[in-house]
């Protein structure tokens, strides 16, 4: 059966979003840039390496624990930039509002968007506003676009084209949070109200890795379709595999009983502060150690390696000692997560 | 995590393996018959951890995998009809039909809401007057006496716009139904949650009639390795039996209010299931005292499109253990979780789901 309409599963951030993006978009759009397909885009300016990228947020509810769709839409794009190996510098801003969205609620978010840059180091250099009639759109979308410098030496990073076998995998901690935590805002889960997400800038800890060891060979941002999605992305059609061990995944007690009771597998499920990185294997135990000294690198682990065998496909070393493999997301797991 | 990390020990579960492969000499077929079981397997890799001799394969349990496409057609009529709301689990919405999906309808404006329980989708229908309120039934003992609740609970309250589409159906017709068509295996890991509801009782016939052996098993790795054990013992002694290795929530006679709710709302009939067919007795039916509940009677089903069977797909001898999701040409090309040909794929309890996601 073709789909002939845009259906939920196609922004899943899985496979049906990677076929829109490739039968659509690239298709009409095609240039060199755009190819690499990068969490953002690569582009050399009169001699200058930038970073670029822009990211659209609709999450539901507005708020919930652990932050709102602003403190989301800044920390997503700043994330795609550090990802990337950029120093973030200026973001912009745009506002799609429903007619009768309250003025408070606007204040808080656009208050903790302005605190999160600067955190972050970046500018809000630039906005936009249009306002819809009611029913038209849910509350308040935010777009939010973002440019930093890049080193040229690191601009290998966002393609990973140095990764070799042996490398270590890292993850700077406890994974499916964001998912869980908008899960639980959404259905009244008073029993989980220890579900926070992870909603952060991971600009700071990104610099002190990269500042660690000029061995780091991917990074990318876990977020839609989660760890997993991540993982079976950056192996598909390499000559190399990747092992991942369960028992080193760091999964909070509190998200993991959610995903049980609702049949959750946290490897797929969203996070919005969790940096997937690949790194030389001599450097990764320093790596680790420098990541547990900020804040949201406290439970940093390596959880895996790039391998010889299993070309192009990522499996799962399972707790229990049994061997599963990790795919894309390929429906669609949750709606409107970010 | 109390009462998760106990039966997921590494240590016990390679204990069990070690057993396993110690006292197991004769090659054994065992049929998972819950897609619950099915998943759990895959996902925490057990085949891996089996000796050669014992082989794991797939059966008829999971409700979504095992429901006619023509349910899905008529499910499709009625939420194309004037006012009607379907409120369903969220795994049928992408079930393909003979030419649309839930999902679909959806997207082309369609009023198709997922709900986690059926209450939920009672509380719709008090809430929502005007619209019919129609929740698709599906499932086996395990769903049937919730689905019985909502029903009594409508009926006594009067909320005249909830009615169900009963697919529900009973197991122990479809597990005779396998070995009676020469399915090859030497033991049942019996479902969990079915015998939750029903106890051991209906299963006696098995090893009366058939000799062979069912294991009635939990959902974590230790108890399907354990199961998976009792089975083997019971095979190599010659010595098959119905025994329940997940105590914790199995008891002997089940619950037997939940058997006395199913009893009073529904009634035995005839039902198809695929890959097996028309089989007797193994359908629940809304009784006729219910009947200002049953979508059926309902609602209008103008408009179905003819039942139109996908070419190539193998989800019926899939289902009955005869062939592995591999087997099927259509697998992991044609046919795809995003992109479905047949139910197996679709359902997250689907045998060709959990291949295609953990053992392709």
């Amino acid at each position: 059966m073709k789909d002939d309409k845009i259906l939920m599963g196609h922004g899943s951030g899985g496979m049906m979003t990677h076929e829109l993006i490739e039968s659509m978009f690239v298709r009409y759009f095609d240039n060199p840039v755009l190819h690499e397909q990068g969490d953002s885009a690569l582009l050399k300016l009169s001699g200058n390496h930038l970073a670029f990228t822009t990211d659209s947020f609709v999450v539901d509810p507005v708020f919930f624990p652990g932050g709102n769709i602003g403190k989301l839409a800044v920390a997503g794009t700043v994330n795609d930039l550090a990802v990337s190996g950029a120093v973030p510098r200026y973001l912009s801003v745009g506002f799609i509002l429903e007619e009768g969205f309250p003025l408070d609620d606007l204040e808080r978010i656009v208050k903790s968007m302005a605190e999160e840059a600067a955190k972050a180091g970046v500018s809000i250099a630039t906005g936009d506003t249009k306002v819809v009639e009611k029913g038209k759109c849910d509350k308040i979308f935010i777009n939010t676009s973002g440019v930093g410098e890049i080193n040229a030496n690191r601009l290998a990073i966002s393609s990973g084209k140095n990764i070799k076998p042996g490398d270590k995998i890292i993850v700077n901690g406890g994974i499916a949070e964001h998912g869980m935590a908008i899960m639980a805002a959404r259905n009244d889960l008073n029993i989980f109200t220890s579900v926070l997400s992870d909603c952060a800038c991971l600009n700071d800890l990104i610099s002190l890795v990269l500042h660690t060891s000029e061995n780091i060979r991917f990074m990318r941002d876990a977020t839609r379709g989660g760890l997993a999605t991540v993982l079976s992305e950056l192996v598909q059609k390499k000559n190399f595999g990747i092992r991942i061990n369960e028992a080193q995944l760091v999964i909070e007690d509190s998200v993991r009983g959610m995903c049980e009771l609702l049949g959750f597998d946290p490897l797929y499920v969203t996070n919005e502060g969790k940096v997937i990185m690949v790194v030389a294997a001599e450097d990764a135990d320093r790596i680790v150690e420098r990541m547990h000294s900020n804040s949201l690198g406290k439970k940093a682990a390596v959880i895996g390696e790039i391998t010889v065998e299993h070309n192009g496909k990522a499996w799962l070393e399972t707790s229990v000692g049994g061997k599963r493999m990790i795919d894309m997301l390929s429906g669609q797991q949750l709606p409107r997560i970010c | 995590m109390k009462y998760i990390d106990e039966y997921r020990d590494r240590e016990t579960v390679q204990a069990l393996a070690r057993e396993i492969k110690r006292i197991s000499k004769r090659p054994v077929k065992l049929m998972e018959v819950c897609g619950g079981h099915t998943m759990s397997i895959q996902k925490f890799g057990l085949p891996a951890l089996l000796p050669e001799t014992v082989e794991l394969i797939s059966g008829p349990g999971c409700p979504v995998c095992v429901t006619s496409r023509s349910y899905i057609d008529k499910a499709i009529a009625f939420c194309r009809q004037k006012d009607v709301v379907i409120a369903t689990y969220g795994d049928l919405i992408r079930v393909p039909g003979s030419e649309s999906t839930l999902e679909k309808e959806r997207a082309g404006g369609a009023q198709i809401r997922v709900v986690y329980s059926i209450m939920d989708a009672l509380q719709m229908a008090r809430e929502n007057p005007d619209k019919k309120i129609v929740f698709p039934g599906i499932g086996f003992e395990t769903t049937a006496p919730g689905t019985a609740v909502a029903i009594l609970e409508a009926y006594k309250e009067g909320v005249p716009n909830f009615f169900v589409f009963s697919a529900h159906k009973v197991m122990p017709p479809a597990m005779a139904a396998l070995i009676d068509e020469g399915v090859k295996i030497n033991g049942y890991i019996g479902p969990g949650h079915v015998s939750t509801i029903t106890g051991k009782g209906i299963y006696m016939d098995i090893p009366v009639k058939f000799g062979l052996g069912v294991v009635i098993s939990g959902f974590e790795p230790v108890d399907l390795m354990q199961s998976v054990l009792m089975l083997v013992r019971q095979i190599e002694d010659g010595n098959p039996q119905v025994e329940i290795q997940y105590k914790r929530v199995v008891k002997p006679d089940g619950n037997v209010k939940a058997q006395q709710m199913m009893e009073e709302v529904f009634v035995l009939g005839d039902d198809w299931w695929r890959g097996l067919g028309i089989l007797k007795k193994s359908g629940l039916k809304i009784r006729p005292k219910y009947a200002a509940h049953d979508a059926e009677v309902n609602i209008s089903s103008e408009g179905m499109v003819a039942l139109r069977e996908p070419k190539g797909c193998i989800c019926g001898e899939v289902l009955k253990g005869l062939k592995k999701p591999k087997d099927c040409t259509l697998f992991a090309k044609a046919c795809t979780p995003r992109d479905p040909v047949g139910s197996c794929m679709v359902s997250g309890e689907g045998a060709c789901q959990a291949y295609y996601l953990y053992n392709r």
